[in-house]
């Protein structure tokens, strides 16, 4: 029995793998041969961000069974810092492949150090009182780089917070700039680079779910009492989690930044956290394949919805609120169940599984 | 002076967040759902005493007992429509639909009234009130903020304490089953529940709106948020915890404002929240529930 699940565990992620990589071959050849619609090809970088986001928010949510309400803080963190690398490094490396790959890098370490700093207080905590502690971090990292000024010369970087009292050097350029943000970014994110940053999330995840530790942290999630009772160590596991969803946030957020020509701080607010909840609750928790078809499904939605003009934010919120309660409700879920009949039937033992997942 | 002035408009302040967290806090303890779309509902009530005052000329008085009307059904409505047909789903679906009742507020409002800043009239004038022969002025706003939330507050205890819907709903956030073994109705009592919530919400929307005037389809977010961290900061589910950690809440933005730095006040809010949780973990009066093995 044991094996059979690891097997249908095997089998979901070389699907979602599969399906991943189809959806790029399809999305790139309709590029590659111009029948793209311009929206859409704007939108195909913002959505493998979002995408990672999703993935790596459902890591803390699904997995670690947290609700976390600051996402968008890591992202913003790993924009900034990511782009400023990228930026100070524009002379010194002249591959711009190579200088978005060390803006990821660079900023999903910082995230990840960001999340260390957070998560240690963070993770003392239970439920809804850690939900609003992930708020506030998040606000407050949204305050901080709002106030950040940074520069760039020949001596190196230099900080200053609150006002700008960068004294740079003759050919030094400004790289951060208060509320203003960054406003010279050169656009080196590519739908590629998108794709292989979601396939890679996609590895980590699915490799930490199923590995060791990965058991560790669901077996915590499950009940944590029990699980410390049997030598799993709490603060480590559920560290790991949360901080591995924020370096993926970080470099999210570099992919994202590094799309615009310009990035403030306020993007990477509440309703940014908000946003990639939603798109981890829709898809479902601990599952990375409705993680990914809900965050591209949502993030391209206002789009075609863009007709309806002025309704369409309007249009969206009553999906999502008719979306969750056609999914929660026990008399609408019955109802649907019994109209599938046999074709949800066979699938019910998946779904018990997955319905196991959540938790109160 | 300028101590008490600071310490006074924080009071003004921290009283309008206690408003709102009562909100947040009462459907916490009852429906156990975090109720994203609280902030939007004070906009919602801000913008109909707005139109009765503005565009209606009515009494000002008349404006926030239509605010209050209309707040109420609207809670109400959003229970039945939304919150109700997800009793028994886990709570991080509630927690979405609320986000998308947020949204559709939001948006609403946007289509109906527009997204431009509307300057909203003080229901209770601009007049100030010269104390200490001049030296200190309170502003009538300032005044009328302090005793509708000391009203409200005595107001809420003695409901929850002596009535008997007020029992019921002390006994509903204790136990629902238990609740309905002993013959209370528990859809209505969390439907009261709601509309005492989204009432309060409107009051704080004209009261924030009256200190604050440039009202926009986004003026309820930001307080929103603030308030429920005052909640959180009381102990979310207590009343005092909510008056409590609303108060101080508008005390420590006013003096970051005023010492420390204008843009960098949030920043030292939420870093006094957290610091706050990280001591006590379920707020300053909340309970703290032992975990059974």
């Amino acid at each position: 029995m044991k094996s059979r699940s690891l097997n249908r565990n095997a089998r979901k992620n070389f699907l979602t793998y599969g399906l991943v990589i189809a959806a790029y071959a399809v999305l790139q050849t309709i590029t590659v041969t111009g029948s793209i619609s311009s929206s859409l090809k704007g939108m195909l970088v913002p959505i493998c961000a979002y995408v990672v986001m999703a993935v790596s928010l459902n890591l803390t949510v699904g997995v670690l069974g947290e609700l976390s309400l600051g996402h968008a803080g890591f992202m913003s963190v790993g924009a900034f810092t990511g782009v400023t690398a990228a930026m100070a490094l524009q002379n010194a490396v002249p591959y711009p492949a190579l200088r978005l790959l060390i803006g990821m890098v660079v900023g999903s370490i910082f995230a990840a150090i960001a999340g260390v700093l957070i998560g240690i207080p963070v993770l003392r905590l239970k439920g809804d009182y850690l939900a609003i502690v992930t708020l506030a971090f998040g606000e407050i990292i949204k305050s901080i780089v709002n106030n950040l000024y940074v520069g760039v010369d020949e001596h190196g970087l230099q900080l200053s917070l609150l006002t700008n009292k960068l004294a740079l050097a003759e050919g030094g350029k400004i790289i951060i700039n208060g509320p203003m943000g960054i406003t010279t970014i050169e656009k080196l994110s590519t739908f590629t680079a998108g794709f292989l940053l979601v396939m890679l999330t996609l590895f980590i995840v699915f490799n930490l779910v199923n590995s060791r530790s990965g058991r560790a942290i669901m077996a915590i999630r499950d009940n944590r009492i029990a699980a410390e009772s049997v030598g799993v160590n709490v603060v480590k596991y559920r560290l790991m989690a949360f901080v591995t969803s924020a370096a993926l946030a970080g470099a999210a957020g570099t992919l994202f930044a590094m799309n615009y020509s310009t990035i403030i701080a306020n993007k990477f607010d509440f309703n940014t956290s908000i946003l990639v909840l939603v798109f981890v609750v829709l898809g479902g928790l601990g599952n990375m394949l409705g993680s990914i078809i809900a965050a591209a499904a949502l993030t391209v939605l206002p789009e075609m919805l863009r007709s309806l003009q002025d309704y369409r934010m309007l249009i969206y919120a009553i999906i999502l609120i008719l979306v969750m309660i056609v999914t929660n409700n026990p008399l609408l879920r019955g109802y649907i169940d019994r109209l599938f009949g046999n074709l949800r039937r066979k699938k019910a033992p998946v779904q018990a599984q997955e319905g196991g997942d959540g938790h109160a | 002076m300028t101590f008490l002035n600071y310490v006074l408009s924080g009071i003004s302040l921290g009283s309008i967040y206690a408003i709102i967290a009562l909100g947040y806090t009462m459907v916490y303890g009852i429906a156990k759902m975090l109720n994203f779309a609280h902030g939007d509902v004070i906009m919602v009530g801000a913008y109909i005493c707005f139109f009765a005052v503005a565009r209606y000329s009515l009494p000002p008085l008349v404006g926030v007992l239509a605010a209050m009307a209309v707040c109420t059904v609207l809670g109400i409505l959003v229970e039945r429509l939304a919150y109700k047909p997800l009793r028994t789903a886990p709570s991080l679906a509630v927690l979405i639909t609320a986000i998308g009742v947020s949204y559709f507020l939001q948006n609403g409002a946007q289509l109906l009234w527009t997204p431009n800043p509307k300057v909203f009239a003080s229901v209770v004038g601009t007049g100030r009130l010269a104390l200490f022969g001049g030296q200190l002025t309170v502003s009538y706003v300032t005044i009328t903020t302090i005793v509708s939330c000391i009203v409200i507050m005595i107001a809420l205890t003695w409901f929850t304490g002596n009535t008997k819907m007020g029992k019921a709903m002390r006994a509903c956030s204790e136990d629902k089953a238990a609740a309905q073994l002993m013959g209370i109705n528990v859809n209505s009592t969390i439907s009261v529940t709601f509309a005492i919530g989204s009432a309060l919400a409107a009051v704080a929307g004209v009261l924030l709106c009256s200190a604050y005037p440039t009202l926009v389809p986004t003026t309820g977010s930001m307080p929103g948020i603030k308030a429920f961290t005052a909640a959180v900061f009381g102990g979310i589910g207590s009343i005092p915890g909510a008056f409590l950690g609303g108060l101080l809440l508008g005390v420590i933005e006013i003096f970051a404002k005023a010492y420390i730095s204008t843009q960098l006040s949030d920043a030292v809010v939420f870093a006094v929240l957290i610091v706050v949780l990280l001591v006590k973990p379920a707020g300053l009066l909340g309970k703290q529930v032992r975990e059974k093995v």
